[in-house]
């Protein structure tokens, strides 16, 4: 890809470039669309936002319902080794 | 996760039950999690969570330490996870196979609005977050199931390739046709929270 990225191109960058893995010269080519296009500037975004909100809800500890937990234990015979 | 220094597979392989009280302690959690995101439905997330470790522990012999400990478990919970959505799915829907086509334009951008900079405690009460579980089960399962590795548990691309048996190309293909499906569906939801703002 040389020249100008359109926004189809853009689009099958759009992971790499928000994960932070695309090689340079193809950022600065979607950084100076971007610039140019501002539908683009939203989607490339919001994208991030989109990642970043379900990011904090995996921040969140899996921890199991008590009596999820037990139930397991129970079917797994493994009640004697369960931590309090 | 350093899992090597936490369980003993050689333990586990010998039947140890302390072990693998161990394992459960370690994993359930994030396979409760995994599945909870997959079926939206707690009894159902509950029995792929019982069924993970139950045939966890009835193949722990034929587990040869290729992949790690937690991508063995994770590829069973999916493969349970996605079986058990393909048999609601055709006890439901008879011939309908709509739910799980590719529409094009669920992932080509259809909303503008900026919607990054709403205050914060926006994105953080009940109704935002409801938004943002609805949004998941609204992707097809293929998809689904790899923002779920990749996106909320945290798996790397690789490692949700060996998860579910995907070449990385694969992964990558779906991951980037999940984050645009429930941008456009965030997008939807956040725009109409903009709108009330400026009202
Ligand atoms: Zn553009």
């Amino acid at each position: 890809m040389s020249g100008q990225v359109r926004c189809q191109d853009l689009l099958a960058s759009l992971s790499d470039y928000v994960d932070g893995v695309l090689d340079e010269a193809l950022c600065r080519e979607i950084e100076a669309h971007m610039a140019a296009c501002p539908n683009c500037r939203v989607v490339v975004d919001t994208l991030r936002k989109t990642i970043y909100l379900y990011h904090q809800m995996s921040k969140e500890p899996a921890t199991l319902p008590s009596v999820v937990q037990e139930r397991l234990y129970r079917m797994l015979h493994l009640d004697d080794y369960r931590k309090l | 996760m350093d899992e090597a220094s936490v369980i003993s597979l050689e333990a586990l392989k010998q039947g140890d039950r302390q072990e693998f009280a161990r394992l459960v302690d370690l994993y359930a959690g994030q396979v409760y999690r995994l599945a909870l995101k997959m079926l939206n439905d707690p009894l159902d997330a509950e029995d792929v969570l019982q069924n993970t470790f139950l045939k966890a522990l009835q193949s722990i012999d034929t587990f040869e330490g290729r992949s790690s400990l937690s991508t063995w478990l994770y590829r069973i919970a999916a493969n349970e996870a996605l079986m058990l959505l393909r048999r609601q799915r055709s006890e439901v829907s008879l011939g309908d196979s709509s739910s799980d086509d590719d529409h094009d334009d669920e992932y080509t951008p259809r909303e503008f609005t900026d919607w990054c900079c709403l205050p914060e405690e926006e994105f953080l009460t009940a109704e935002s977050r409801q938004a943002l579980d609805d949004a998941i089960q609204k992707l097809p399962e293929k998809l689904r199931i790899v923002f779920v590795l990749r996106d909320i548990e945290g798996l790397s691309i690789e490692e949700t390739s060996r998860v579910l048996g995907l070449s990385e190309a694969a992964v990558k293909t779906r991951l980037l046709r999940a984050r645009l499906h429930l941008r456009n569906t965030l997008s939807f939801y956040f725009r109409e929270r903009v709108a009330e703002r400026k009202s």
